[in-house]
């Protein structure tokens, strides 16, 4: 009975000598900052690069949360993020219209492309349009996933389907995943559907898992991806930690970032994922 | 099959080289389920041998709720711990979300019935006649609480490895009130969940077997324990 007793006494004093050191170090001492992202910057690494960069530059320790954006935007609306960086312009201008956000600064863009089994069921790789693309992936029934999560490839996708006169919901053929874009992805492939995807996700997905999803449909203006970065209105929401959201918007379009944006993934997938536009106007990106 | 052979090879490589991230991540997952254990066991035993030991009307009810709440989705308790702990909610004065803190206090909550559900079921099972046995023989009642306590400590030391085993490997609570944060609150699971989206699947399943290596390690040792007892 002694032995158990010192063993189990062994093993309490072992948790307890963890619970003193459970906060490993930083972000008490640090201002904290919550940047609410989208799955599509975090499973591409190109996050894992920037936020190291700011938080040597800032003093800030960055809380990246990645969800969709709109799952971001909801954030933001509650106070519950300090900035966001986002893809879904339209939502975007009607979270900045009705005051939620503050100084959106256009950062980045890649563009969106419709995937596909190489068999191509659909017959969409010759039609000309994302619309006529989506018509055709209609009228044949084949199966189509979607991410099904308010994201902003989501928001896009429910807009081309818009534009191409197709209600999806409820058919047979289309599918949601409710899930992150690398996840989406996977189920495609593993299920040889059509997939809208950015392409910076697909590369860096493909790179590592060789998914056997062709590129079918790209390079379209209405296909572009772009990405902005919001403050949250501190006058809302008075806990928001606006001096570093202004400082992590600063950044994100500082020339070293964007140098960043610029070369990223450029070795590792033979070209780069994000294309930087900083002081751009939106305009002029043909939209 | 041969990725499953690239992520053990990837996990071998990880544990031997002593990957610093890797390393950091299996530690916060052992600290913060842990810590999460060692607080559902406090209250679960306590409260289950208070409720075992005593009758009162509503004891029945009470009891299929602890039950119950041993299959707590931990979905849902993410839920609402992330609900009530944002920095505007009631209990945003903490500053607990997105911390490790919040990652405990949640899988507290997961463990706590489990704990507590059969500390009730062991000390039910203990002859109805001893506590009048050591009550006779002069115990205070502390003295009999802590003697039945350790009368049940095998059917106990099975509650606390289903208590960390159910939170070690939960990961719907931990994403949403820890945020998977790089170098602070990832743990095995959440971090499995983002590299299996970025496509790094023989990282994910060098993380899972790291998960599943840890599990056995905690559980040989309590099972040790507990076994070391059975012959008599």
């Amino acid at each position: 009975m002694n032995r158990i007793t010192r063993t189990l006494s062994l093993f309490v004093a072992l948790l307890l000598s963890a619970a003193v050191s459970v906060p490993p170090g930083h972000a008490a001492a640090q201002k904290t900052l919550i940047l609410a992202t989208t799955t599509s910057t975090q499973d591409s690494g190109l996050l894992d690069v920037l936020i190291p960069v700011f938080e040597r530059q800032s003093g800030y320790f960055v809380k990246t949360i990645s969800v969709g954006s709109g799952q971001a935007m909801k954030m933001g609306e509650r106070g519950e993020a300090d900035v966001l960086l986002v893809h879904s312009p339209d939502s975007e201008k009607d979270f900045v219209a009705k005051g939620f956000g503050v100084n959106r600064r256009l950062v980045m863009h890649n563009d969106f492309i419709i995937l596909g089994p190489a068999n191509d069921p659909a017959r969409i790789r010759t039609v000309k349009s994302a619309a006529e693309a989506l018509k055709a992936v209609a009228r044949s029934g084949s199966l189509f996933m979607s991410r099904g999560d308010n994201s902003g490839t989501h928001a896009k996708e429910k807009g081309l389907w818009k534009g191409a006169g197709v209600a999806p919901e409820g058919q047979k053929w289309y599918q949601q995943t409710g899930l992150g874009m690398g996840e989406t992805l996977n189920v495609a492939a593993e299920k040889k559907g059509y997939v809208l995807a950015d392409r910076g996700t697909y590369l860096a997905l493909d790179k590592k898992a060789r998914l056997g999803l062709e590129i079918l449909v790209a390079g379209e203006p209405k296909l572009l991806n772009i990405y902005h970065v919001i403050e949250v209105n501190p006058a809302k929401w008075p806990k928001v930690n606006s001096a570093g959201a202004r400082a992590f918007g600063d950044f994100m379009v500082s020339r070293k970032a964007q140098d960043v944006v610029r070369t990223f993934g450029k070795k590792e997938f033979g070209s780069p994922l994000f294309f930087p536009d900083a002081g751009k106007k939106p305009e002029s990106l043909g939209l | 099959m041969e990725l499953i052979l690239a992520g053990v090879i990837k996990a071998f490589h990880l544990l031997v080289s002593l990957d610093d991230e890797v390393l950091g991540i299996a530690m916060l997952s052992l600290k913060v389920s842990g810590l999460a254990t060692l607080v559902s066991l406090l209250i679960g035993i306590s409260a289950g041998t208070l409720i075992a030991l005593t009758s009162f009307p509503g004891k029945k009810v009470l009891v299929s709720l602890v039950n119950t709440g041993m299959g707590l989705p931990p979905v849902v308790v993410g839920l609402f711990v992330s609900i009530l702990l944002w920095r505007n909610g009631p209990l945003g004065f903490m500053e607990l979300l997105y911390t490790p803190g919040a990652i405990i206090v949640a899988q507290s909550i997961i463990a706590t019935p489990i704990v507590m559900g059969i500390t009730i079921g062991a000390m039910q099972n203990l002859p109805a006649n001893l506590r009048l046995q050591i009550l006779a023989l002069g115990a205070t009642r502390g003295q009999m609480v802590w003697m039945l306590i350790k009368e049940a400590r095998l059917p106990l030391m099975a509650g606390v490895m289903a208590g960390f085993g159910g939170v070690i490997s939960e990961v719907g609570a931990s994403i949403m009130v820890g945020g998977n944060v790089r170098g602070y609150t990832r743990v095995l699971t959440t971090a499995t969940v983002m590299e299996t989206g970025r496509g790094n699947f023989d990282i994910a399943i060098a993380l899972s077997l790291i998960l599943l290596l840890f599990c056995f390690a905690i559980n040989y040792i309590l099972t040790y324990i507990q076994q070391r007892e059975r012959p008599r």
